[in-house]
């Protein structure tokens, strides 16, 4: 009988686990900046060509880096809801506009609405890499001191946003 | 005619190699090799089991790129590693290095030897303490 029980208590551990395993996405990889203070980077501007923009547009202030192209249609999905947080006025928004073409980022901007403060154009994708991004739309959360403390891959929606985002701005809120 | 038909479907067939920027991209082979080592060990994060060297999604080329700058540079293997891995994490390097979360990784198959060989070391020791005369055939 007791020969049974060994493999029998180890089948019921290893189940569990590999449920577990079966319910996570493996296209979300957890950021390794998350805790770390955020790049740094300065890039033309998007809409001002000669103007430079970066990570001090947004410094010293709790704000969003919401990266984006024209070519990814997750961004188009979650452009009404960032559009509709723009609106409540409630945290900035900083695009980067990664790996895409001027005139049509211009053109869809123009079309649908500019939700951004500003938006970096990062042409050949370097500042991308250097915040770890593999797939657009990405969103990070960065606090007032320049740390990232949230990053969320896969369109933004209002439940995402009141789930993940929110609880950690009322933190920092109370913090500063 | 013959010919011709297979030409062109050899050609067909073989398009998909002039996809990846695959040529030379230093002239000292030494460098080449190591580039080469390099960029068919790191995953390209978008399309997961692939090397960046074998993808021709635009981050692997733009990964490729920054690893080129990086060597030209004259940064060490493990420079370019830990470049990768300060952005990406681990996921990035399809060897991945032995140290804290990953050293599991490296343990597992010398831990799970050692579970077999000591299940084996135990089976066989109660096979030998059983009477020499016994007559049943599978007796454990």
């Amino acid at each position: 009988m007791t020969r049974f029980i060994v493999p029998l208590v180890a089948f019921a551990i290893l189940i569990p686990v590999l449920m577990i395993g079966l319910t996570r996405n493996p296209n979300e990889l957890p950021s390794p900046l998350l805790q770390k203070p955020a790049p740094v980077f300065e890039l033309p501007s998007l809409t001002e060509p000669d103007e430079r923009v970066g990570s001090a547009t947004y410094a010293n202030q709790i704000a969003l880096v919401n990266v984006w192209a024209t070519w990814c249609p997750g961004c188009r999905q979650e452009h009404g809801f960032l559009l509709e947080l723009a609106a409540e006025g409630s945290v900035p928004i900083f695009g980067l506009n990664w790996r895409d073409n001027r005139s049509d980022a211009l053109r869809w901007l123009q079309a649908l609405g500019d939700p951004y403060i500003a938006s970096a154009f990062d042409e050949d994708g370097r500042v991308g890499i250097d915040w770890g991004v593999y797939g657009a739309p990405e969103t990070f959360l960065i606090s007032a001191d320049g740390i990232v403390i949230h990053k969320h891959i896969a369109p933004l929606t209002r439940e995402i946003w009141e789930r993940d985002f929110v609880p950690l701005i009322a933190e920092q809120g109370g913090s500063n | 005619m013959k010919t011709f038909i297979c030409v062109c479907l050899t050609l067909i067939v073989a398009l998909p190699a002039a996809a990846i920027d695959s040529g030379q991209a230093f002239d000292d082979p030494e460098l080449q090799a190591r580039y080469e080592n390099i960029i068919s060990e790191v995953r390209c994060l978008k399309c997961q089991n692939q090397t960046i060297k074998d993808s021709n999604a635009f981050l692997a080329g733009d990964l490729r790129r920054e690893i080129r700058n990086m060597i030209e540079a004259g940064q060490s293997d493990a420079e370019i590693a830990e470049f990768l891995v300060a952005r990406y994490g681990e996921f990035a390097l399809y060897r991945p290095r032995a140290t804290g979360k990953t050293l599991i990784l490296w343990l597992a198959p010398a831990l799970f030897l050692l579970g077999g060989a000591v299940v084996l070391w135990r089976i066989l020791r109660s096979r030998m303490a059983l009477p020499i005369d016994d007559e049943s055939p599978d007796g454990i």
